[in-house]
């Protein structure tokens, strides 16, 4: 943790309901600048729809979504948020399985949005060298060519992480990375993930406490919607409240 | 050029055979005698001009349907609406040489007493300005169309199926007297288109020489757009929208972009069309039409554009034969093409000579 | 009043027995000098109207139609109707056929207009007293619009003793519209409220007269009560639109339905969903076809013949394609449609290519008449309590049995279904021809609508599916709902902008609903229908 840390991510007394069930209730979360931040809870504690509010996916019945200081991210949709530097990976794996690993990393690459630009211009020469850079910091650089549909799953997660990288944002949502990994891959992703905390803030959401584990960083405990409890692998594993819910005592 | 078939072997060779076509077939029908045995009628050239529209139109279904999973049932509209401001011209040319020699007014305003020509056909005798129309009407009737569809993001079957509902809503409009197209019978009985007899042997040349060049231009476009960045985030949205939006793409605009572009050439397949048959009529929006189209496109092969000039080349080669010889069974043929084509052959024709595999939409 | 004591004699032979008048067949033949000559036609006429002969009326109704002829040769009154240049005769007494003749054979009884209305008026009053209380209120419903001195009177004096209610009600309306013509200022004044809001068209009609009157008080009130009346007929009139578009509804819903099951549990799409609907008008047409005489029970037996067919038809399609196509419902979308062309090519080929005829028994013709301004046709309400039925039943078997539990657990979520045990594969089979069968039954009762052919099916497709959608893929209330609504929206809209215009203009608005509400009117809700 920095000495003074600066707030990216501003989430203030949000809640959002489905159906009358509080999938979110009066959730608060900061996340600061350069943090690596690991999420658990049980299944149904608001871990996805935390994600799907800040991505613009789901839009909260009330409260205050702030990104960078300034930017209220309510009143922007899904491709502006991504546009303005907030990148997410899925929970199921979702790759463009049509296209090869490099087109899928082409399509994911920091660049112009537009229809009209990109039917018009190729990569320049820096987005070819941060593709190639990525996609040898997630292993697929001898499979550029190769139909992302015949990846293992592990090679899937990886190359969204690696489409997460090119586009790269300052927030990073990485949805449970390691679901379906070997333990290998584990600690390769574990050591990418805090590699890259510094440079960009990344915020996982987990269910492996193993890997949550390994990544030595704070934890957020959310439960029914809200946060349960904050702090260190340590302190959240000392926690009588968060014992009761994960154990039932 | 070279770098927009890069790749495209079936292009290269497709492209190939359409220019030779274009140059060798004229001749052998202006140059060599009747008798010769390499003579190509006039009738025949008429045909292949016909059959190179419905490729045009091919290509077009496919470039939604294929790149951009866009299953669309209603792209006959398109094709009708080009073929309709086509026929408008072709109509105003007539002048007095109708039937009943009204050089102000058609024929079939004159037969239900219309005294003056509506707005929406004024203009129509410039050709410049029913050129225009022909791209800008299918184009504004898909911007609409796909603004509200893709906005809030309606897909899979339920815009499918709107679309049927809105070339089936189209049908039903030109059917009636009051819309001004003339109804049931539509526009026909057409004279001269830019000064030349439209049934003249060197009009219809023309007319196969130009469909020939569209097609070409048209290939050449879609290549451009498909083997683009752009055209890879087409696909990369075809099979995961949501993933690429949350990759910061502004998903609606680039369906929009391609469903207008994909109207536009069905617009002037249309218009290429009318003046070689003679004849458009409200049947051209009938939804089993447009889903006819599709039926080219899945036996030709999706996401392959040669496999859609090649499959609507190829059906309708067969239609021909099949109706001129054993008319009642067509219709036995087209459905189980339907069938066997989706259950045996879902990378169509070009699927067998592909290695890269279509996934599933 | 000559003729009018003669009718009320009439009256009374009409009940001592018909054998004695039926002596007087002869009468005819005595009179047939009197027809033929201009200056006594009416005095014979009068004769006949006297008479007491059976047979009296059909002489007055053969005078009246111009085919009552006198045959030179004989001075015999014959019927006689064109045949070629000349005409085939019956005898005007006994209607022994006579053979043909020559045009010049035989002359015709020539009246003019003043005799036609006398003929008119004497059919009418003998029609007042035939004992069939139909015939009687019939007559005296055609003399609502002509009444005068002479028939009022007839008309008051036979009220005293009319058995039959509705008949006495008719005639004491008929003497008070004739007091509102001829009547005091008073009596017109009582007149007019006792009539109270009366919609038949005659009492509009007089009270539209008597509200431009010299009398400003008789004016006014009959006016005002013309308000009164026109109101109801307009409310009457959008009861009737009402009930069209109920019944067009209950056409939507049916169809609608199993389109709904197939889609909302498979999330398929079954392009040949109208021909399922088709097959089931041709079981209808079938057996009325091959069982003639049993018209009137052909829609009871066709129901289950429908439903099991098609029932048959769609596990087989499930079977042989659509199992195979699973995940891919565009594809899914394209061999169906191959299908529903195969299935009309084969009526085509099998049948014919043209419609085919289908009779409605006669419990489903004919209309219920509440008030004069409101009838209903009673097919149209037996396809509403149809279509309720249907979905009742339906209902019943998705939410009572097992089958239906089995079902309801697929469509929600396949993967636990089948980790539970349900074999998915056989309840999607079974789905599948639950939703056909359906539109099987839907088919016999469309068959009582509308033409049945080989085509028939494809109008319904769209609409179907527009009216899933519209109620929200996976709700069959909603689907009933949309279906009602729909029907009722496009009945309404008819009048105004006609029948095409309206099509065009609904199917315009759901595609602008669905693009607004992709999820319908009725959505289904929570996690599962996000993805």
């Amino acid at each position: 943790m920095s000495v003074s840390p600066q707030t990216l991510l501003y989430l203030e007394d949000v809640s959002v309901s489905f159906d009358g069930f509080k999938a979110i209730n009066q959730l608060n979360l900061y996340i600061n600048e350069g943090e690596l931040r690991c999420i658990i809870g049980p299944n149904g504690a608001g871990k996805s729809t935390m994600m799907d509010i800040v991505t613009g996916k789901t839009r909260p019945d009330s409260g205050v979504v702030t990104f960078a200081d300034s930017i209220n991210l309510l009143q922007l949709d899904e491709p502006q948020i991504a546009r303005i530097g907030i990148g997410r990976k899925f929970q199921k794996p979702t790759v463009f399985e049509a296209l090869t690993v490099f087109e899928n990393l082409e399509v994911a690459v920091d660049g112009d949005r537009e229809p009209a630009y990109n039917w018009r211009h190729s990569l320049s020469d820096e987005q070819r060298q941060s593709i190639e850079e990525v996609a040898h910091t997630i292993g697929l650089n001898d499979q550029l060519t190769t139909s992302a549909q015949v990846l293992s799953h592990g090679q899937k997660q990886w190359l969204e992480i690696g489409m997460l990288l090119v586009q790269k944002p300052k927030l990073l949502l990485v949805d449970e990375p390691v679901a379906g990994m070997t333990h290998q891959e584990m600690d390769k992703t574990a050591e990418l993930l805090t590699s890259l905390a510094g440079k960009h803030t990344v915020v996982v959401v987990e269910h492996d406490m193993d890997f949550v584990r390994s990544l030595n960083s704070r934890v957020t405990v959310l439960h029914q919607g809200s946060v349960l409890a904050e702090g260190n692998m340590a302190d959240i594993q000392s926690n009588t409240d968060v014992k009761r819910v994960y154990l039932g005592e | 050029m070279r770098s927009l078939l890069q790749g495209d072997r079936g292009g290269q060779i497709l492209l190939t055979v359409l220019a030779i076509a274009t140059v060798v077939l004229p001749m052998c029908n202006l140059l060599l005698p009747p008798d010769h045995p390499w003579h190509v009628s006039t009738y025949q050239l008429n045909l292949f001009g016909k059959y190179l529209c419905y490729a045009l139109l091919a290509m077009s279904v496919d470039l939604v349907w294929g790149f951009m999973g866009f299953l669309s049932l209603g792209h006959g509209a398109f094709f009708g609406l080009g073929g309709y401001a086509m026929g408008m011209y072709l109509m105003r040319q007539i002048g007095d040489r109708g039937v009943y020699g009204n050089a102000e007014l058609p024929d079939f305003m004159v037969f239900l007493n219309w005294d003056s020509l509506p707005w929406y056909w004024w203009g129509f005798d410039h050709f410049p300005i029913a050129l225009i129309a022909v791209f800008l009407v299918p184009g504004l009737l898909a911007f609409l169309f796909g603004w509200l569809a893709f906005r809030s993001r309606v897909n899979g079957v339920y815009l499918s199926i709107i679309s049927q509902a809105m070339t089936y809503a189209l049908m039903l409009a030109f059917f009636r007297n009051e819309f001004g197209f003339g109804g049931n019978n539509g526009l026909t009985d057409f004279k001269v288109i830019l000064g030349f007899p439209v049934s003249a042997q060197g009009t219809r040349v023309a007319l196969f020489v130009a469909s020939a060049v569209s097609v070409i231009a048209a290939y050449l476009l879609c290549r451009s757009i498909v083997q683009s960045r752009a055209g890879r985030v087409v696909v990369a949205i075809r099979d995961a929208e949501d993933r690429a939006r949350f990759l910061g793409y502004r998903v609606e605009s680039y369906q929009l972009l391609v469903l207008v572009i994909s109207a536009m050439l069905a617009g002037l397949a249309g218009a290429l069309y009318v003046p070689q048959v003679g004849i458009i009529n409200p049947g051209e929006f009938s939804p089993l039409n447009s889903i006819e189209i599709v039926i080219w496109v899945a036996i030709g092969g999706r996401a392959s554009l040669y496999g859609a000039v090649i499959g609507a080349l190829l059906v309708n080669f067969s239609k021909s034969w099949f109706t001129a010889v054993i008319p009642e069974y067509w219709i036995f043929a087209l459905g189980a093409l339907f069938v066997l084509t989706t259950l045996l052959l879902p990378g169509g024709l070009a699927g067998i000579f592909s290695k890269r595999r279509v996934t599933n939409v | 009043m000559k003729v009018l004591a003669g009718l009320l004699c009439s009256l009374l032979w009409s009940f001592v027995g018909p054998s004695l008048a039926a002596e007087q067949g002869d009468l005819i033949d005595t009179l047939s000098e009197e027809l033929r000559n201009r200056k006594t036609v009416e005095q014979a006429i009068d004769k006949i109207a006297e008479s007491e002969s059976e047979r009296r009326a059909l002489w007055l109704e053969a005078i009246l139609e111009g085919n009552l002829y006198v045959r030179k040769s004989d001075k015999k009154a014959v019927f006689a109707v064109k045949e070629g240049s000349g005409f085939s005769l019956t005898a005007a007494s006994d209607d022994a056929s006579l053979g043909t003749v020559g045009k010049r054979e035989v002359s015709k009884v020539k009246i003019n207009n003043a005799l036609r209305g006398k003929l008119r008026t004497a059919l009418a009053q003998l029609a007042l007293t035939n004992p069939d209380p139909q015939k009687r209120l019939a007559a005296v419903e055609q003399m609502l619009g002509d009444l005068d001195d002479d028939k009022a009177d007839a008309i008051r004096q036979l009220e005293k003793d009319e058995p039959d209610a509705d008949v006495k009600s008719l005639m004491g309306l008929a003497g008070s519209i004739y007091q509102l013509t001829v009547g005091a200022k008073e009596q017109k004044l009582a007149v007019i409220d006792s009539l109270g809001i009366n919609t038949r068209p005659i009492v509009v009609q007089r009270l539209e007269m008597l509200a431009l009157s010299d009398d400003a008080e008789v004016a006014a009130s009959a006016s005002n009560m013309l308000k009164k009346i026109r109101s109801r007929i307009s409310l009457f009139e959008k009861v009737e639109t009402l009930l069209f578009g109920l019944s067009l509804g209950s056409v939507l819903a049916m169809a609608a339905i199993g389109l709904a099951i197939t889609f909302g549990v498979m999330g398929v799409i079954n392009m040949a969903h109208g021909e399922m609907i088709m097959i089931g008008a041709y079981c209808t047409w079938f057996l009325q076809h091959m069982l003639p005489g049993f018209i009137e029970y052909s829609l009871i037996v066709a129901i289950p013949l429908a439903f099991s067919l098609t029932f048959i038809v769609g596990m087989v399609i499930e079977f042989f394609v659509i199992r195979h196509l699973y995940g891919r419902p565009l594809e899914t979308l394209l061999a169906t449609f191959g299908i529903s062309l195969l299935l009309q090519q084969t009526v085509r080929t099998l049948v014919s290519p043209q419609n085919v005829p289908v009779s409605n028994p006669s419990w489903l013709t004919g209309q219920l008449q509440i008030d004069p301004a409101l009838s209903i046709a009673v097919n149209r309400l037996v396809i509403f309590v149809f279509c309720l039925l249907v979905f009742a039943v339906l209902m019943w078997l998705l939410k009572k049995t097992f089958f239906g539990l089995k079902v309801r657990a697929v469509s929600q979520n396949r993967q636990m279904a089948r980790a539970m045990g349900a074999q998915s594969s056989r309840i999607d089979a079974m789905t599948f021809g639950l939703g056909a069968g359906i539109a099987g039954v839907a088919g016999v009762a469309l068959s009582q609508l509308t033409n049945v052919g080989p085509n028939m099916g494809q109008a319904y497709i769209v609409d179907s599916f527009m009216v899933v959608v519209f109620g929200g893929v996976g709700n069959l209330w909603g689907t009933l709902l949309a279906g009602l609504s729909l029907g009722i929206v496009n009945k309404f809209l008819e009048p105004w902008v006609g029948a095409v215009v309206a099509k065009i203009v609904v199917l315009v608005f759901i595609i602008l609903f669905i693009q607004r509400y992709p999820r319908g009117l009725f959505p289904q809700r929570g996690r599962a229908a996000g993805n």
